[in-house]
């Protein structure tokens, strides 16, 4: 979580200094969401996200030497270069991507669970979105065919409050995402995303019914973003009080005291946190001195050999 | 009687975009077009907007700031992320009697909704033997922002410029914004409406009377004796810094911007190209096919005896956009590729 976080905030530093282009889509304040459903997943899982990506992507093993260069746009990036802070990639750890088109990879991410399904593999497909993305058809159509056909897929979407700067009260007829499950013949779940391991416990009871053949679930998880919807926005559509109400309950922080109180060593907390800034400054620094994007990588990826 | 009544109403605004103007204004291209469909609506109680932003949020590029405030949220309409549904919300409201401007956050998540635009807005008229009209704008930021990817970098206008039934039209100066979006917006029929959106800050004089510009006339930008340009939406600008390095050399450059894609003036382009003996077309969609191969095909058919090279493209190049920006330059057609081409077709390389 912290390594997300001081990932984040470095890379917002590097994007006001000009360094970093294009849109940049903070995960700062939902970062218990990533982590929790890493630790509850299996490594060959399939794990789709949204343009939000780069906790997700980070959480499932991608290094943040590969993550920040890829922010720079340089050949060592997770896309090399061509993909940017919405596209990241990372087929090792079966991070099949961040897509910046909301809701249409919903249904995509059910092929990688169909694809499971048919070669009769112990595997889940993991999908996250936004509440603003369970509108639009891609996200019906891609959970319609998923209850319909038992795909082992987990529908995540983290309820951060607002799309963009539309708060949930205002997207949505109904007063949670999860009241749609019944429609498509799905299990469901819903809570507050605050505690990792409560994260890490209830997506793994989902991940567990996908594999015994139960089909897909529908979980809400109920978080907030600490920053803008992008890095141009300044976010004016929420009270100053509701952020600073928000904050308190940072989960990074509350995860710190819970770590104290269970009798870690301040110190031991202290090395950690260190150790994750320098692996941090590490990748700025990888990222800074790596090579630029390659012309050849931009026409040999056109189309597949 | 009804069709010569048309006739002569179109012909005014031909007449009146042809008056000298006198009193002008400067005006950003985001201004123009907010000032346009503010005046539409003050006008026509049947024109409504709607898209994702539009209203408190006072736009995702701001176009429509202020208008809630002043159209209140009966008029000024917020949708959640759901670009098939409000699109088609909008084309039965527009058989029904509205009128309404759908903003689209960008073209590139417009494809969603390429079924209402294509396969409903654009036939109900044909299909129903005239008896239904759909007067709808689809309007919103076309082609690559900077370093955002392929997934928002789709210049759009061969998807709909191929569609019978659609207008496309996509201005490069405040001016024709704002004229252009007048007359689409009082149009029966459905018009795809491409802004450019890196151009929305930029600056430009708008005329301070009324001003509807017909679709299917070209503006001349500017006058030159050795070689057309064409070119419209954002490369305009490219071409036009081309054009001025050009003259230096003693190129001198026609530059024609034909404002709407469909339809498409090519009489004052052929024209141009009788004149000039040589053409280029400067566009920033993908080369394959649209509208600028369209244009090649028309000036070879028709000014064939009178061209002097053959006609030459700068388009983007023919990938997906990449993110990094040492790429990025590389795609989207820039100055010196222009007067690259432009070199070749006067025999200068
Ligand atoms: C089809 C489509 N329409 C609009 C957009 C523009 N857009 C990008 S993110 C966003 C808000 C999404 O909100 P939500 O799904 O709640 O996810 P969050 O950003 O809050 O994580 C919008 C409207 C888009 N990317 N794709």
């Amino acid at each position: 979580m912290l390594l997300i976080r001081r990932f984040e905030e470095e890379a917002a530093r590097a994007y006001a200094q000009g360094k970093i282009g294009g849109f940049l889509h903070l995960y700062i304040g939902q970062e218990a969401i990533a982590v929790g459903a890493d630790a509850a997943l299996h490594k060959d899982d399939y794990v789709f996200q949204t343009y939000r990506d780069h906790g997700t992507a980070i959480a499932r093993g991608m290094t943040a030497r590969a993550a920040m260069a890829e922010l720079y746009g340089k050949d060592t990036g997770c896309s090399r270069g061509l993909g940017g802070s919405m596209h990241f990639f990372d087929v090792e750890n079966n991070f099949l991507g961040g897509y910046g088109v909301v809701g249409g990879h919903v249904a995509v991410a059910a092929g990688a669970a169909f694809k499971a399904k048919y070669r009769k593999e112990d595997r889940v497909a993991v999908c996250f979105f936004g509440e603003g993305a369970t509108n639009i058809g891609g996200f019906h159509e891609g959970a319609s065919l998923a209850g319909l056909w038992k795909l082992p897929l987990v529908l995540i979407c983290e309820n951060n409050t607002y799309a963009m700067g539309t708060p949930f009260h205002r997207t949505s007829p109904s007063d949670t995402i999860t009241s749609k499950a019944a429609g498509y013949g799905m299990a469901h779940d819903r809570f507050e995303g605050g505690d990792v391991e409560e994260v890490q416990t209830r997506i793994a009871a989902a991940a567990a019914r996908a594999r015994e053949g139960g089909g897909p679930t529908l979980i809400e998880i109920m978080t907030y973003r600490f920053r803008g919807h992008s890095m141009s926005d300044p976010g004016k559509y929420r009270s100053r009080e509701e952020l600073e109400e928000r904050k308190k309950h940072d989960s990074v922080h509350l995860y710190r005291e819970r770590l104290l109180k269970v009798g870690v060593a301040e110190n031991e907390i202290k090395a950690l946190e260190k150790s994750v800034e320098d692996e941090v400054m590490d990748a700025v620094q990888f990222a800074e001195q790596s090579e630029p994007a390659k012309t050849e990588t931009m026409y040999n990826s056109i189309y597949a050999p | 009687m009804r069709r010569a009544k048309r006739a002569s109403k179109n012909r005014n605004h031909v007449q009146q975009y042809l008056r000298p103007v006198v009193a002008m204004k400067t005006l950003r291209y985001r201004e123009a077009l907010r000032e346009a469909m503010i005046e539409e609506m003050e006008r026509d109680d049947s024109i409504v907007l709607m898209g994702e932003e539009v209203g408190h949020y006072q736009g995702a590029y701001k176009v429509t700031e202020g208008m809630l405030d002043k159209f209140g949220d009966t008029r000024i309409i917020d949708t959640p992320i759901a670009e098939a549904g409000f699109a088609g919300i909008g084309v039965g409201a527009a058989m029904t009697g509205l009128r309404p401007i759908i903003e689209f956050m960008t073209w590139n998540f417009a494809f969603v909704a390429f079924d209402q635009i294509v396969q409903n807005a654009a036939k109900i008229y044909q299909m129903s033997a005239g008896a239904i009209k759909v007067p709808i704008v689809f309007r919103g930021p076309n082609g690559a922002a900077r370093q955002v990817s392929s997934q928002h970098s789709h210049a759009c206008e061969p998807f709909y410029a191929n569609v019978p039934g659609l207008w496309v039209c996509a201005p490069s100066t405040p001016a024709d914004a704002k004229g252009l979006m007048k007359t689409a917006i009082r149009d029966n029929n459905p018009v795809v409406f491409l802004e450019g959106e890196t151009l929305y800050g930029v600056k430009g004089e708008v005329p301070e009377e009324e001003v509807l510009i017909p679709f299917g006339k070209a503006r001349i930008a500017r006058e030159g004796s050795d070689l057309t340009i064409v070119t419209w939406g954002r490369p305009y600008y490219e071409v036009m810094q081309a054009a001025d390095k050009l003259a230096e050399e003693g190129i001198e450059c026609e530059v024609i911007d034909p404002r709407t894609l469909r339809p498409l003036d090519h009489e004052s382009i052929v024209e141009s190209v009788r004149k000039t003996n040589r053409c280029i077309v400067v566009h920033e969609h993908w080369p394959y096919a649209g509208p600028g191969a369209e244009i090649v095909d028309r000036v070879q058919r028709e000014a064939f005896d009178d061209l002097d090279a053959p006609v030459l493209r700068v388009a983007s190049l023919d990938l997906p956009m990449p993110y990094a920006t040492n790429l990025e330059n590389l795609v989207l057609p820039d100055v010196d590729r222009i007067i690259e081409a432009a070199h070749k077709v006067t025999y200068k390389a």
